[in-house]
């Protein structure tokens, strides 16, 4: 990128304003800007190897509590934050800097060039990397006329040209091309910086959000609404965007060709969805790779599952809750965790904690498991609790987890009667007449992904214009071309040519040869044509 | 949905191990070559077409009729030295070299046949051929050869035929006993038309680092024999691989459209990745590793305007980002968890 730093260290003896020069010149060189970038890549490093925060916050402190020794110590130095780790930000903002620093001389040394005419014809152009002579019959062209027409023809060829000496003996052409090359280059490293600024703008300006709708539920687009939020720094609730929408029908398929068999090929839900309170309601189906737009606000189809409807009778016979529950599938067969809690239940709290398989088979040793991720056989298996739940105290809870600490284990498969085991619409009596639960039904859920990044057009022009500069900066060849014509003593006029690339250049010889053949097939034409005139008038 | 065929599916695997066959062949004849040099004539790696003028245009040579006399002297000493042969490209030599015909003639057979495979997997599974580990690398191992052979019309690259076609053949190899996965339909996740954009051109990129991975391994020898060698002329088998500062310039051109393409691939993937997760960018591992082996070869051509890095040092860059892209492929698709795991394993 920029020139090759002279003063590998620093003058003897330097003022502050020197010593700053200094090391700004160090940071801008060639140099360490590619130890910077080798440096990027091995710091990038660390967030494939250990689990990351911003993508998994649940993976990260199971890490710690499986790592008390090392986990803490990665901790301290941002292991599991790496992309917005002291050291990974300070890496790639003196890149930038050192970017910066290197393009804008270059932006000025090439608006200078861009300007400029191209060089003086060289006395010897025999000395140039590429040379060739064309001897033209006497009379016919003169060498004012023939780099006249040798400008015309290396125009055409997307040089830049000037005729020089004209009024002489020995009027040249000299063209140069290829002015684009450098163009690109800065257009690589411009858009990079708009890149940066569109991920900026993106995490200030954005916010991320989850939900999980289940079927026949809706979703309105305001912040209490999301199971969780993550509005960017300066992100404005005000901004939401006030649709809503509801789930339909969810609709999967699984392969059930004996080579693939059970393996999902379609995931469909069918919503309906308002753009805002007031219009006109209409349906659109979320697919993977298909996500719904609201205005700059997108929903994304992230993860679906079983959501067990059920109904949990307290020890009075009244109804504690009634309604599906979402469960978490664990593995490809959605064979999911559920915890159902029943807080209004009298006189004690209800809580379960189990397994729901969708296709359960029983083991030879008695065990139940899930064989197929279709609800072939639904059945839920759990363990129940009476006591306090603790949602009373306002701590806020996960939903997905049961806090048994101030919870007494009713049943479970540990204990002598054995857990509760439910098929599809069974009813269970919960023992101690504390109440009993109903499998009802099933329905599937949708886990949603609602983003809003403001940055993300930007990105794409960025990224689109660096890939533009990119070709350009290394398909273009820079080269210079030099056409000069005399006089020699027997009246004919010599035309010399010569080119020279800047930079390595492998098609230098072919171009050379091109230009060559060009201009004797001009002139060879009109050579021609002349001597048919003649050969005309003669008759 | 369309359903699968699986009949054309065994037929798709019986091409890749008749492919595979016919590139042990090829194999066997390029190393055949390189052997046989040792025992040619001395000839300098001289580009065979030289630069003369078609005569086409020069219409009066002859003594009476004054026409055009048109003379191009080519390429000139300059600062590169004696050596100038060496940097002015790796043209065809008039050298007589049967085993490597016979090779490069087998190679294209395979490739056809190699083809042929990889066409009928895909209408088998009624989609593009690159939807899981094993019709990734088969396909790669296809490209690597396309490219392989259509670069021999342009330059003589013979001498890198032992290493491309054994790279092919681990490859391929890899793919049949690593990776086997009967023709299945895509997972939700991939059905996309990103797939066809993204993953073809990852795969082409990847199949051109190949290339110029094998470039410069065969720079770093030569490179590290001509220190030792006494008399440079008695290379051994490594007399038919030119100079190293030719071997560094093609690397170099490679590198970058290969490095072209790695970007779109990048860009592709982005827009793919907004599509389906909500967001372009998010450090998953494998954006993490394309990130890496991007940088790299970002930093691979910075090095080469670099003073103290071009040469060697630029050769073991280009080394490094293909080992990682391997290792992109291999170790982060298959052990590394992260939401591009789609490996069908």
């Amino acid at each position: 990128m920029a020139s090759s730093a002279k003063a590998k260290t620093p003058p003897v003896s330097l003022t502050a304003v020197e010593m700053l020069r200094w090391a700004w010149r160090q940071l801008t060189s060639m140099r360490t800007a590619l130890q910077l970038l080798l440096l990027l890549a091995v710091a990038a490093v660390p967030g494939s190897l250990f689990p990351q925060r911003p993508a998994n916050p649940a993976v990260v402190t199971q890490y710690l509590v499986d790592n008390p020794e090392v986990g803490p110590w990665l901790d301290r130095f941002q292991f599991f934050d790496v992309y917005s780790s002291v050291w990974f930000s300070a890496i790639y903002l003196l890149l930038f800097i050192s970017l910066i620093g290197c393009v804008i001389p270059r932006a000025a040394v090439y608006w200078k060039h861009m300007r400029s005419q191209p060089p003086i014809t060289p006395r010897r152009l025999s000395r140039m990397p590429q040379y060739g002579t064309l001897l033209l019959p006497s009379s016919d062209i003169d060498p004012e006329v023939a780099v006249q027409d040798a400008a015309v023809l290396l125009r055409r060829r997307g040089y830049r040209v000037q005729l020089r000496d004209i009024e002489t003996a020995s009027p040249s052409v000299a063209a140069e091309r290829g002015y684009l090359k450098e163009a690109g280059n800065l257009l690589f490293h411009v858009s990079l910086i708009g890149v940066l600024i569109a991920v900026a703008v993106g995490g200030l300006f954005g916010y991320r959000g989850q939900k999980l709708v289940i079927e026949d539920e809706g979703f309105t687009n305001t912040e209490i609404a999301y199971d969780s939020f993550f509005p960017g720094t300066n992100f404005d609730t005000d901004w939401l965007v006030p649709f809503s929408l509801t789930l339909d029908d969810f609709d999967v398929t699984f392969d059930r060709r004996e080579t693939n068999y059970g393996n999902p090929i379609d995931f469909t839900g069918s919503m309906t969805v308002q753009e805002r309170p007031g219009v006109e309601p209409r349906n659109e189906t979320l697919r993977v790779n298909e996500p719904i737009g609201f205005g700059g606000t997108n929903v994304y189809l992230i993860g679906n599952g079983y959501a067990p409807v059920v109904t949990v009778r307290d020890g009075n016979g009244n109804i504690a809750y009634q309604g599906p529950v979402p469960a978490l599938p664990q593995d490809a067969t959605y064979n999911s965790t559920i915890v159902i809690k029943a807080p209004d239940a009298q006189p004690d709290q209800l809580g379960f904690v189990g397994f729901f398989l969708p296709t359960a088979v029983v083991d030879e040793n008695g065990v139940a498991f899930g064989s197929d991720p279709d609800p072939f056989n639904p059945q839920l298996n759990l363990n129940s609790y009476y006591g306090d739940l603790g949602l009373n105290d306002g701590t806020p809870r996960n939903v997905y987890q049961l806090d048994t600490t101030n919870l007494t284990q009713l049943n479970g498969r540990n204990t002598s009667d054995g857990g509760i085991v439910l098929g599809a619409y069974q009813t269970y009596d919960l023992p101690q007449g504390k109440g009993s639960i109903t499998f009802d039904g099933l329905k599937r859920y949708v886990a949603l992904d609602i983003i809003f990044d403001p940055g993300k057009t930007m990105a794409l022009i960025s990224t689109s214009l660096a890939l533009i500069g990119l070709v350009a900066t290394l398909c273009i060849p820079r080269r210079r071309a030099w056409v000069r014509a005399t006089e020699n003593a027997d009246g004919q006029t010599l035309v010399e040519y010569a080119l020279l690339a800047r930079g390595k250049d492998h098609g230098l010889d072919k171009e050379a040869l091109k230009i060559g053949g060009l201009l004797t097939t001009h002139w060879s034409a009109s050579y021609d044509r002349n001597q048919h005139e003649k050969a005309g008038s003669r008759q | 949905m369309t359903p699968i065929n699986e009949a054309l599916g065994d037929y798709s695997e019986l091409f890749m191990l008749l492919a595979a066959l016919t590139y042990t062949v090829a194999f066997l004849a390029f190393t055949a070559d390189l052997m046989r040099a040792r025992k040619l004539p001395t000839v300098t790696t001289a580009p065979a077409h030289t630069l003369e003028p078609a005569s086409a245009a020069a219409a009066g040579t002859g003594t009476g009729a004054p026409g055009i006399r048109w003379s191009h002297g080519g390429s000139h000493p300059t600062e590169t030295g004696p050596n100038t042969t060496d940097h002015t490209g790796i043209g065809y030599t008039p050298l007589r070299r049967p085993a490597a015909r016979i090779a490069v003639a087998v190679s294209i057979v395979g490739l056809i046949i190699h083809l042929a495979g990889v066409i009928t997997r895909g209408v088998a599974a009624a989609r593009v051929p690159w939807g899981n580990m094993y019709e990734f690398t088969t396909t790669g191992a296809m490209l690597v050869m396309a490219v392989f052979l259509i670069s021999l019309i342009f330059q003589d690259l013979r001498f890198l035929g032992t290493l491309i076609t054994g790279l092919t053949l681990i490859m391929l190899m890899a793919g049949a006993i690593a990776y086997p996965t009967p023709v299945t339909q895509l997972i939700p996740a991939l059905q996309s038309y990103w797939l066809i954009i993204h993953v073809s051109i990852a795969v082409l990129a990847s199949a051109i680092f190949t290339l110029t991975f094998s470039l410069s391994v065969l720079q770093l020898i030569k490179t590290r024999y001509q220190k030792r060698a006494k008399d440079p002329e008695s290379a051994g088998f490594l007399r038919l691989v030119p100079a190293p500062a030719a071997l560094e310039q093609l690397a170099y051109r490679l590198n970058g459209i290969g490095f072209i393409f790695w970007t779109f691939t990048l860009m592709a993937g982005a827009i793919w990745a907004e599509a389906a997760w909500g967001r372009y960018w998010g450090w998953d591992t494998k954006e993490v590793w394309t990130f890496v082996i991007w940088v790299i070869y970002a930093g691979y051509l910075h090095a080469r305007a670099t003073r103290g890095w071009e040469g060697t040092r630029a050769a073991w860059l280009s080394i490094t980002g293909y080992l990682c892209v391997i290792f992109n492929f291999t170790i982060v698709n298959v052990y590394f968890s992260g939401l591009h795991s789609y490996s069908g394993l």
